[in-house]
């Protein structure tokens, strides 16, 4: 049952116990802040979907082409200074496309990677918290969405949301991609409801559901946080993956998957079909895990603390 | 696993082949020895040392040139509060900082410098030369291999040609030389199998392996329970008794200090203030520091009957030190010049091992400053201001009983015995007293005030409060009950939300009863000022505050719904020495301006002696002892209670040399065991010294509390508890109980 | 005392054995239901030309058990009938038994799965150990990098830019030296030598592809495992007694710090199989995941519980894998 409890789940409150070493005492976000600055990492992930985020909305401004526009002149062109990322078979301008396809990706990623963190956090803390039957039926769930992988669900359910606007398929990948998380923090609530302040506002006659909600969310939320972070390449990643294979996005809609699918017959002859949004999906996935890791680091107090 | 401690007799005798034939054998650093001389030799010198560790926003210098010296075969205490750069000094002469850490100055072992050597070079030294002796023995034994292996590892890291099974052999016997029954056994143990007493002794085991020249102890005893502090304390000096080493004992406990250590020196902020043999710091301190240390400590043998006198302030921040004194913001004595330049350590009449960083060491020293009346002792509360109140019985617990099942079985469970956590507890206090409930962990005090905190019906028994019945209430009138009865935790840290200003925290319980927002803030503001803090700091955050502020915090928390009891669980033992004495204060001053009742849960006697009017003392979830703490502390008819209180190291060098210390053996039975009779009578002294007929009742008769004296007691044989006092003063001396073996001089 | 002392390890094996096995079902029943309320197998006859009488297909539906006009309990029932006493998992729409297809296609994803994972695993274990010895040093900022940057990398991709390198080699060098489509080349001539020289080559690029995403992973994982490890009491302990740091992180830290990373694998082994079913239909290879996708695009409702079955029980073997892996390393738990 406790397969995942052992992850990582940082410590979240030694952080300010620790800080009086400091000149002034510094507020728990003034510190993570104060840490995550120092991080390269950070930076470059920042400044990265940054960048990516600025592009797909602008990007199209300078180009002459909409993504449904057909060059017929220009069919299969190499990268030009008419088609900046080259054209189709069909003479779609690749540079259009993708940033229609970035776009999609990108809204599917900040959507989902929020979402299930907050199916997370209030499943996990109530499991953790209430304990008994609530805990053994949720861990069990749990459990079992784990031993199917969620890529073969999202198989077998696509003949459903296909018929659905693509905005379903949100809502499916955030349906399976909070369970992981939930068992971290029913973990860290476990232990959070050991502690003394839950301990005093439960003696001081404080109902659970406040508890719940003044206590013990703010205390996970840097856990949270991350995890929404992070959530968003994973998510990116799985919509990519399915829509490669033609279960995700459906035509006439565009994502990054799709984009990969039309491209990957050519990809040995004409490679840029294929590595240009693939270039890009790359760099925003790895933008934004780069960021959640770093949160991860300047949150959790151990970590980087080796003593040696 | 831990039946089999209690019965045997740990280490009964040493083997005579043990330790000497060992110190024959030739070490590999034994050739690095000087030829010996009549004088005491210096093993370790340490010369203006000082640590500074890199961090963001500026290098924290820990510790600011540092000057001490041990003597072969010496014992040097160590004493500072933490901080105070103690810990880190002595890492310092291991070689054992972390790499960011930039040392200066210079630590010389056996004449040559250990600063700048490789880390190869300085690991031939470490546990060869100098060991040390970690302060949490859990998490400093790796959790996978055996102890057995893991004392073979240090035997055979220095001796290359020893066998495996040589070097097992020589583990077991070293642990048979710390007292471990069953040492053949126990060596293929792990860690976890082991109680926290018997880790550290293994971690003894571990240090005296290779008999050192020198052992850091370094805060040994800190996580440990009294009784089994004492024992280890003793392990300890049979350990330099037998390998001949000095001791470097690093400790915050004055007391721990007194009976054992040669010399001290005090460590404040990063340096030595002051140093000295035992009996001058103790009995003619010359720092304004240790005069206030010493003085603001609860102390067993005067406690209750003065009142303590607060150091108050904090510590400085070693990152950004004002110049001139550290301790000048906190001294009743500064003077302008204090607060210029930071005084050195200066000899005191001349002599270089007593030396004292004061600038008015001389006045101090010569009487023109008494010592006694340096720090103004607090006025008590008014009469005028004091509470009245009726003698009524707000809180009365009888026969309360928690069990907790304790499962085993992988596949299918099943029940293999019971945890009786607490077990028939009876105890009812009185409005406007104290009753401070004292035992070691895993006694069932704190599963105690839980369930009555609970306000639920108990398993078993009964739970009063104000004269109701708390298992008849319906939920709203148990809400409203929750008025009446609050609590402080042990570490204000733990016990506050730290995502919420100190406004919200403190209003929470009146959140619960509906009072309106403006009210609330009315009556926060007032508890604030109530426990000396200022109510402009209302909308802080708990880590913007100092441990005795926090502290403070918490008992603002617990006073804002006005209640009558207040269940204070180890309210000071989180905090630093010179801190506690502000907080006991406030609390005997709150107790008598509100007339409120204390169910006061602590392991340290001499903060229960300071402040409870009775006592109980818990064994195994039952009070085996209780009734007025006058009597108790100075005329104890419980075994347990007079063992308990014998363990407690008091800071006087010369009572503490002189009185009798009665040592349990072995760690505290599990409680799934089944004791027949008397469940203290598996470590009672007493118990051994009976005749067949009176051990017979104890093994077959379970002692119910009956009236001692003014108490009641849980003994057959309270009527001969002095029987014990006479066998103990039979074996005198620091090296008492069943290991004063044939190693003595 | 003593003599008890292995009972309670088998006894937590078992538990652990049991409670996947358990999951493994109700995953397998669920995934069954879920499929006969999803996929519409008659679909497939109703598209034909002549289209078959409603007779023809009933009937057709009723001999594989898929008949959505039974209860789907019912049908639920049959299955566990045959399987617990025939040992079949039913047939396939193309009339062959789904224990047949399963039979053809597990060795090919097998040797993909172990070969890969073995790789992973020590490549992943060495790179987080030392990453973590090495914290914020060259060679850490380098692994680190690298595996976010495979992280970021859906495996689809992963796998065609392989292909595009070793495409980019093979006309470089001249021949075919990297051959990566499909298991084998058809109709080759040769001895068993050279079959068995170009299975080796066609599982070059397939493996590289399941390592490279695993190890990049577990190395994340195996880093902060082994930097919890590093600030531990007992390294210094260690230290105390007269070893070096090198010695004492290898003989004391990567011991313990391997604990974690079994419980890690058990989990992460869903994402290894997703990943590998990727993997193989980018490759072309007619594995266990082109069953799964086929099964799906298909309406084969017992051609997926089979592949959904055999993966539930792989996922059931390596979980009890793990806990004696765990089991062995931490004395903890044998309590």
């Amino acid at each position: 049952m406790s397969l995942l409890d052992e992850l990582p789940g940082a410590d979240t409150d030694t952080a300010g116990a620790e800080t009086p070493q400091s000149a002034k005492p510094v507020s728990r976000s003034r510190l993570v802040f104060s840490r995550l600055r120092g991080m390269p990492r950070f930076w470059v992930g920042v400044v990265g979907l940054g960048a990516i985020a600025l592009w797909a909305i602008f990007g199209l401004v300078p180009n002459a082409w909409n993504y449904t526009d057909l060059d017929i002149y220009n069919m299969g062109s190499s990268p030009s200074r008419l088609h900046w990322f080259g054209t189709s078979d069909i003479g779609e301008d690749i540079y259009a496309q993708t940033i229609v396809g970035l776009r999609k990706s990108l809204i599917i990623g900040l959507l989902v990677g929020p979402l299930a963190a907050i199916v997370a956090g209030i499943v996990g803390a109530v499991a953790g918290y209430l304990g008994g039957w609530w805990d053994r039926v949720i861990v069990w769930f749990i459990d079992l969405l784990l031993v199917l992988p969620s890529l073969f669900l999202f198989i077998l359910l696509s003949p459903i949301f296909k018929s659905l606007s693509w905005v379903a398929l949100i809502f499916l990948l955030a349906g399976f991609g909070w369970m992981i998380m939930a068992r971290v923090i029913r973990a860290q609530t476990r232990s959070l409801r050991e502690r003394d302040f839950i301990k005093a506002a439960r003696f001081m006659g404080v109902d659970t559901w406040t508890i719940i909600r003044r206590h013990i969310l703010p205390n996970v939320s840097s856990l949270l946080i991350i995890d929404a972070t992070l959530g968003v390449g994973g998510a990116i990643l799985s919509e990519t993956t399915l829509s490669f294979f033609g279960f995700g996005i459906q035509a006439p809609d565009v994502s990054l998957g799709t984009l990969l699918a039309a491209g990957q017959s050519a990809a040995a002859t004409r490679p840029w079909l294929f590595i240009f949004p693939a270039a890009i999906l790359v760099f925003t996935v790895l933008s934004a895990s780069l960021i959640g890791d770093a949160l991860r680091d300047a949150v959790d107090p151990t970590s980087g603390a080796n003593r040696d | 696993m831990t039946e089999k401690l209690s019965t045997a007799a740990p280490g009964a005798t040493l083997p005579g082949t043990g330790m000497p034939s060992t110190t024959a054998a030739p070490g590999p650093g034994a050739e690095g020895r000087q030829p010996p001389s009549n004088s005491p030799r210096r093993l370790l010198e340490v010369k203006d040392l000082k640590v500074t560790f890199p961090q963001h926003g500026g290098a924290v210098t820990a510790v600011r040139g540092v000057n001490y010296h041990v003597d072969e075969g010496e014992f040097l205490g160590i004493v500072g509060e933490s901080g105070s750069g103690k810990s880190v000094s002595s890492l310092a002469v291991m070689g054992l900082l972390p790499s960011s850490a930039k040392v200066e100055g210079d630590i010389l072992f056996e004449g040559k410098s250990l600063l700048g050597r490789s880390d190869k070079d300085m690991s031939r030294l470490r546990g060869d030369g100098i060991s040390i002796i970690f302060q949490d023995p859990l998490s400093a034994l790796t959790p996978v291999y055996t102890i057995g292996t893991q004392i073979a590892e240090a035997l055979q890291l220095h001796n290359k040609g020893l066998s495996r099974l040589a070097a097992n052999t020589r583990a077991v016997e070293l642990l048979k030389v710390v007292g471990i029954p069953n040492p053949e056994r126990r060596a293929q143990s792990f860690p976890h199998e082991f109680s926290g007493g018997m880790r550290q002794r293994a971690m003894i085991a571990i240090a005296i392996a290779n008999n050192p020249r020198l052992i850091i102890a370094d805060e040994p005893t800190t996580a440990l329970d009294v009784t089994i502090q004492a024992q280890i304390l003793e392990v300890l000096q049979k350990a330099k008794e037998l390998t001949g080493a000095a001791v470097v004992l690093i400790t915050h406990d004055l007391g721990v200090v007194a009976g054992n250590a040669d010399r001290i020196a005090v460590m404040y902020a990063g340096r030595i203030v002051e140093t000295g043999t035992v009996e001058e710091v103790f009995h003619k301190p010359s720092m304004p520091y240790t005069i206030g240390l010493l003085r603001s400590m609860p102390n067993l043998a005067t406690a209750g009957h003065s009142r303590l006198v607060p150091l108050e302030g904090r510590p400085p921040l070693l990152s950004n030190l004002a110049p001139g004194c550290p301790f000048a913001p906190r001294c009743p004595v500064a003077i302008d010049a204090c607060r210029t330049s930071e005084p050195p350590l200066t000899a005191i009449a001349g002599d270089p091992l007593n030396a004292s960083a004061c600038l008015r060491v001389a006045e101090i020293a010569g009487g023109v400053l008494d010592r006694r009346h340096l720090y103004p002792v607090p006025e008590p509360v008014a009469a005028a201001e004091r509470a009245e109140v009726e003698p009524a019985k707000v809180l009365e617990v009888d026969r309360l009983q928690r069990h907790f099942p304790l499962t085993k079985g992988s596949v299918f469970k099943h029940s293999i015995g019971t945890v009786r956590a607490v077990d028939g507890v009876s105890f009812d206090i009185r409005s406007g007293q104290t009753l401070g409930l004292v035992g070691e962990s895993g006694c069932g005090k704190s599963t105690t005030i839980m369930e009555i905190l609970e306000l639920a019906r108990p398993q078993a028994g009964m739970v009063r409060i104000n004269g109701t019945d708390v298992s008849t209430l319906s939920g709203r009138e148990r809400k409203a009950l929750r008025r009446d009865i609050s609590v402080v935790f042990q570490d204000p840290m733990a016990s506050l939300d730290p995502r919420l200003p100190v406004q919200d925290l403190v209003a929470e319980p009146l959140t619960v009863h509906g009072i309106s927002a403006r009210e609330r803030l009315e009556k926060v503001r007032n508890v604030l000022d109530l426990v000396g803090l200022d109510p402009s700091m209302a909308s802080r955050y708990p880590h913007e505050f100092s441990g005795g502020q926090r502290q403070r915090i918490g008992i603002a928390r617990a006073l804002v719904t006005d209640p009558k009891i207040v269940v204070l669980d180890e309210p000071v033992s989180a905090l630093d020495v010179s801190i506690q004495a502000g907080v006991i204060n406030l609390l005997q001053d709150l107790q008598e301006k509100l007339g409120l009742s204390y169910l006061f849960v602590a392991h340290d006697l001499a903060v229960v002696r300071q402040i409870a009017d009775d006592v109980a003392v818990m064994y195994l979830g039952r009070i085996v002892e209780s009734g007025p703490a006058q009597d108790i502390f100075d005329n104890p008819r419980h075994p347990y209670t007079r063992a308990l209180l014998s363990a407690v190291p008091v800071p006087d060098p010369a009572l503490e040399r002189s009185r009798n210390r009665i040592i349990l053996e072995g760690d505290l039975p599990s409680p799934t065991d089944d004791i027949t009779g008397c469940n203290f009578r598996t470590r009672c002294p007493l118990f051994q010294l009976m005749d067949a007929a009176g051990q017979d009742r104890c093994l077959n008769q379970d002692p119910e509390p009956r009236p001692v004296g003014p108490g009641m007691v849980a003994c057959h044989h309270a009527e001969h508890i002095e029987l014990m006092g006479a066998a103990a003063g039979s074996r005198p001396g620091p090296a008492v109980g069943h290991q004063a073996g044939p190693e003595g001089p | 005392m003593r003599a008890a002392k292995a009972d309670p390890l088998i006894g937590f094996i078992t538990k652990r054995f049991i409670n996947y096995a358990i999951l493994t079902a109700i995953a397998t029943l669920s995934a069954y239901a879920l499929a006969s309320a999803i996929l519409n197998p008659a679909a497939r006859y109703l598209g034909r030309n002549p289209r078959p009488s409603d007779e023809t297909i009933n009937a057709i539906l009723d001999n594989l058990g898929v008949n959505p006009n039974t209860p789907v309990i019912e049908r639920m029932w049959n299955w566990i009938v045959n399987l617990v006493t025939q040992g079949s998992l039913g047939e396939t729409i193309h009339n062959t038994t789904v224990v047949s297809e399963i039979a053809a296609r597990a060795g090919t994803s097998l040797r993909l799965l172990i070969i890969g994972t073995i790789i992973a695993a020590i490549v992943g274990v060495v790179l987080g150990v030392w990453g973590a010895v090495r914290q914020y040093r060259f060679s850490d900022q380098a692994i680190s990098y690298g595996s976010f940057t495979i992280l970021a990398i859906p495996s689809f991709v992963l796998g065609i830019l392989l292909m595009i390198l070793a495409t980019m080699l093979n006309n470089l060098l001249g021949m075919q030296l990297i051959s990566f489509t499909g298991e084998y080349t058809a109709g080759l001539d040769g001895g068993w030598w050279a079959h068995f020289w170009d299975r080796a080559v066609h599982l070059l690029l397939p493996t590289i592809s399941l390592a490279l995403m695993g190890a990049a992973a577990y190395s994340r994982y195996q880093r902060s495992a082994m930097l919890d490890v590093l600030s531990a009491d007992y390294i210094r302990t260690a230290r105390s007694k007269g070893r070096t740091r090198g010695s004492a992180l290898v003989r004391h830290g990567v011991r313990v710090a391997l604990i974690p990373m079994s419980t890690y694998f058990a989990y992460s082994f869903a994402t290894v199989l997703a990943g590998a079913a990727v993997t193989e239909l980018v490759f072309s290879w007619h594995g266990m995941g082109e069953m799964l996708v086929n099964a799906i695009t298909q309406s084969d409702i017992n051609a997926f519980t089979g592949a959904i079955l055999f993966n539930a029980v792989l996922i059931l073997i390596a979980g009890t894998l793990s806990d004696v892996v765990y089991a062995a390393l931490d004395p903890r738990v044998r309590v």
